[in-house]
């Protein structure tokens, strides 16, 4: 039963970085690609129907991830305080920036909102990729399971590390970069004109960079956190996942360069999936490793809540989860296509 | 008192405040809403259809607030109260997520369409936009009051070997007593709220001489719920949450009224201020055995007084619990007041000619704001000193790495961000009410 849940936290969190990611990404590139009034309202057209449900995988994930694992969601949200704190505010800036920019026509009120949605939106793609990388590099835990990490000490890995490390840091490199070319194939796939061509551009610029922090970052971890080979050498089916890792990106590179679009951007969703795959089965069954003591690490087993309510959570959870997809189906269809702009509304 | 736990107490308690004054609106606003696009839809008016779409704009603006000061609440309990969430997220938890699985996805799924696919959706695949968006609210609601119901009144749990609560019983946690009572009580409260602000533009148009079929609808429609929904917040469902308080905190009961010694046949405090440090009132105004009989429906019944229970157990802040409880069923008692005479003018046909009754409700729109947020203090200081009420203290619930400096900083950026909210905010609905309701849409 802890195994479940854990699959299903995964699943969740996938689905928030692969959906969210695309208006996140959208949000890193829009004050570069799209140049004029209308390119911009094309962008915000192209997600203002549905960054705020992607965004409610994250709260969905937070609170599955806090009636599964009490424990896990008590110890890393209050070890990770600060910086939680930060992207809350992240968060709230990019709602108002994205929804309160419409409601006045004036360049220097729609310029300040601009500017707040897309910084805000790129700073939350550098915070999420830290985020992963401290899950991975291990924080100080306590014999209690409970820690505080500043957010920087002295930017080395060791016992005592901060939220921003060099190994940290280039995390959240990664997500920046990859969120912005999973941002740039969304708007070049829901956009046409001059806009869509300069999004494709910039997914084409981001693929070598991307490619070249792919594999930076598998040995960058590799030496950080040697033990991740182990759940991969006990199970060597798990080798499959940087293969379509990679598969995936060479994909990605053939579709923008012939133009098909929605395979870029499905090929994108591959590579983010697989990444994250790859990350959570090095992990497992551990959920916070300690940069401590490896025995104050903690697993599904010493954080999951009682046999019970995990049962009964199955329940529920599947049923919401069906009404969850056919909702998403039924708005992603009605909104399907190229966005055009035709005054008053859809 | 430990000055972390201090900061915790109002990181949780001004983030919360803030945040409720969005939903409140937007919960009591989404039936209206539906009422009048319903009546767009039978009566095949476009005055319906521009009065239900600027109240979806005003409700669109407070959502977002909604949401964005929404999302900070989920997170607190593991940022700042990371003991509590280990104690007891086994069980909330499951109210919490099931808020997200069932009422948030459907809510930003739906609102979606309903903002911006008028045009695609049709008339009636609008309408049950609106009736999703309503029930996604509503929904909502009941997961975050089955939340603190079962903070108020723990059921259906079992205390593990690790000291931390395991859920025992799904079907306790949802049927809780407590829960359907606050929900039906806290739900007309939004209705009040939304009724009002309704009114109360409503009354402002009229008075300006602007828009005077909207604002009459406005005002017809604001001035029969408010009255609805004004009655229902005093009987059944504050009678019954009182019944609740008196019979499973009684001590809470004690001191919102300011009881400090039990006796039979207690009086019911309409004013005065209460004096702790000498267990007295100060400029009483008394009803003679009132207590007793609400309490009892038996006029010499003995209520139990604070010298019934142990001090450790009293609500931590008496004077400030007693205000916010009387001064909740004060406005409450005024609601009713105002509603019943406008609603009599508007029977009468005079409503739209009394100028004076106008004013009151133009003027009235702040305080059902002021009566539901006295309401939340009553329910959550009333439960101190305790988080899970005869389970975990307060104390004992804050994250303890978390010290109060780092805690006092984002209390302080809280307060930077809301007030930024709170001018862009204003700024906007001031706008949509100025523009009024003829206006086209924001382009999106």
């Amino acid at each position: 039963m802890e195994t479940v849940w854990f699959v299903i936290v995964a699943v969740m969190i996938a689905a928030y970085v692969v959906l969210d990611g695309f208006d996140l990404g959208a949000g890193i590139i829009y004050l570069v690609v799209a140049r004029t009034t209308e390119e911009r309202r094309k962008i915000l057209r192209s997600i203002g129907p549905v960054w705020d449900g992607n965004e409610v995988w994250l709260l969905a994930a937070g609170g599955t991830l806090y009636f599964a694992y009490p424990l896990l969601y008590a110890s890393a949200f209050s070890g990770f305080y600060l910086p939680l704190m930060i992207v809350l505010w992240l968060l709230m800036l990019r709602g108002i920036g994205i929804e309160l920019r419409a409601h006045m026509d004036n360049p220097v009120w729609q310029g300040f909102f601009d500017v707040i949605f897309s910084v805000s939106s790129a700073l939350l793609a550098i915070f999420f990729g830290a985020a992963l990388g401290n899950v991975i590099r291990g924080v100080p835990l306590g014999s209690d399971g409970y820690f505080f990490e500043p957010l920087w000490t002295n930017f080395q890995i060791g016992p005592h590390p901060g939220i921003l490390d060099w190994y940290t840091i280039m995390t959240g490199v990664v997500a920046l970069v990859t969120l912005t070319a999973h941002g740039a194939l969304y708007v070049s796939l829901k956009t046409d004109g001059e806009l869509g061509q300069r999004a494709r551009r910039a997914a084409a610029a981001a693929w070598p960079v991307q490619l070249l922090l792919t594999l930076v970052s598998l040995v960058a971890t590799w030496f950080v956190r040697p033990s991740i080979k182990e759940n991969y050498l006990s199970h060597p089916v798990g080798f499959l996942i940087p293969v379509i890792v990679v598969g995936s990106l060479v994909v990605m590179r053939l579709a923008t360069r012939d133009g098909k679009e929605l395979r870029a951007f499905l090929a994108s969703c591959v590579y983010i999936t697989g990444m994250l795959v790859g990350a959570v089965y090095a992990l497992y069954p551990v959920v916070l490793p300690a940069s401590t003591n490896p025995a104050y690490s903690l697993t599904i087993y010493s954080t999951a809540a009682g046999h019970h309510g995990l049962v009964v959570g199955l329940v529920w959870w599947t049923i919401g989860m069906v009404l969850t997809l056919g909702y998403f189906v039924y708005i992603y269809r009605m909104f399907r296509g190229k966005v055009q702009l035709d005054g008053g509304g859809y | 008192m430990d000055s972390a736990l201090l900061i915790h107490r109002l990181h949780f308690a001004f983030t919360v405040t803030f945040h409720y004054l969005f939903p409140q609106l937007t919960m009591g606003l989404a039936p209206l809403i539906v009422v009048l696009k319903t009546m767009a839809l039978r009566r095949n008016d476009e005055v319906y259809n521009q009065a239900a779409r600027f109240w979806a704009r005003i409700f669109g603006i407070n959502f977002v607030l909604g949401v964005v000061t929404g999302i900070p609440m989920e997170f607190q309990f593991g940022t700042n109260w990371s003991l509590f969430s280990r104690f007891a997220g086994g069980i909330i938890g499951q109210t919490l997520a099931m808020e997200g699985m069932f009422a948030f996805f459907l809510e930003s799924a739906f609102l979606g369409l309903f903002l911006y696919g008028e045009k695609r959706l049709g008339p009636k695949g609008h309408w049950w936009s609106a009736v999703a968006v309503c029930l996604g609210s509503w929904l909502s609601g009941f997961f975050i009051i089955a939340t603190d119901a079962w903070m108020q009144h723990p059921v259906g749990y079992t205390k593990a070997a690790d000291g931390s609560l395991h859920l025992t019983s799904f079907w306790a946690l949802m049927l809780n007593p407590w829960a359907w009572w606050q929900y039906a009580h806290n739900m007309s409260g939004a209705g009040i709220t939304g009724a009002f602000a309704m009114a109360s533009v409503g009354a402002f148009y009229l008075l300006w001489g602007k828009y005077q079929e909207h604002g009459k609808l406005f005002v017809r429609v604001g001035v029969v719920a408010g009255l609805i929904f004004s009655i229902l917040q005093l009987f059944p469902t504050g009678d019954g949450q009182g019944r609740m308080v008196a019979q499973n905190q009684p001590a809470t009961l004690a001191a919102m009224e300011a009881l400090f010694k039990s006796e039979p046949g207690a009086p019911l405090i309409i004013l005065g201020q209460p004096n702790v440090a000498e267990q007295r009132i100060d400029n009483p105004l008394v009803v003679p055995k009132m207590l007793s009989f609400l309490t009892y429906k038996v006029w010499q019944a003995e209520v139990r007084g604070l010298n019934a229970f142990p001090p450790d157990t009293w609500p931590d802040n008496i004077a400030l619990l007693y205000y916010s409880y009387h001064i909740m069923v004060g406005l409450g008692t005024l609601f009713i007041a105002i509603m019943v005479v406008a609603a009599f003018l508007l029977w009468r046909g005079k409503l739209y000619g009394a100028r004076w009754m106008q004013w009151i409700l133009l003027l009235s729109l702040p305080f059902p704001y002021i009566a539901n947020t006295a309401g939340w203090m009553t329910a959550e200081i009333g439960r101190q000193p305790w988080l899970v009420y005869g389970l975990m203290r307060t104390a004992d619930g804050y994250s303890k790495l978390v010290s109060a400096s780092n805690g006092l900083f984002t209390l302080l950026g809280f307060m930077g961000m809301y007030t930024v909210l709170s001018i862009f905010f204003l700024f906007l609905i001031r706008r949509e009410i100025e523009n009024g309701p003829i206006a086209q849409p924001a382009a999106h």
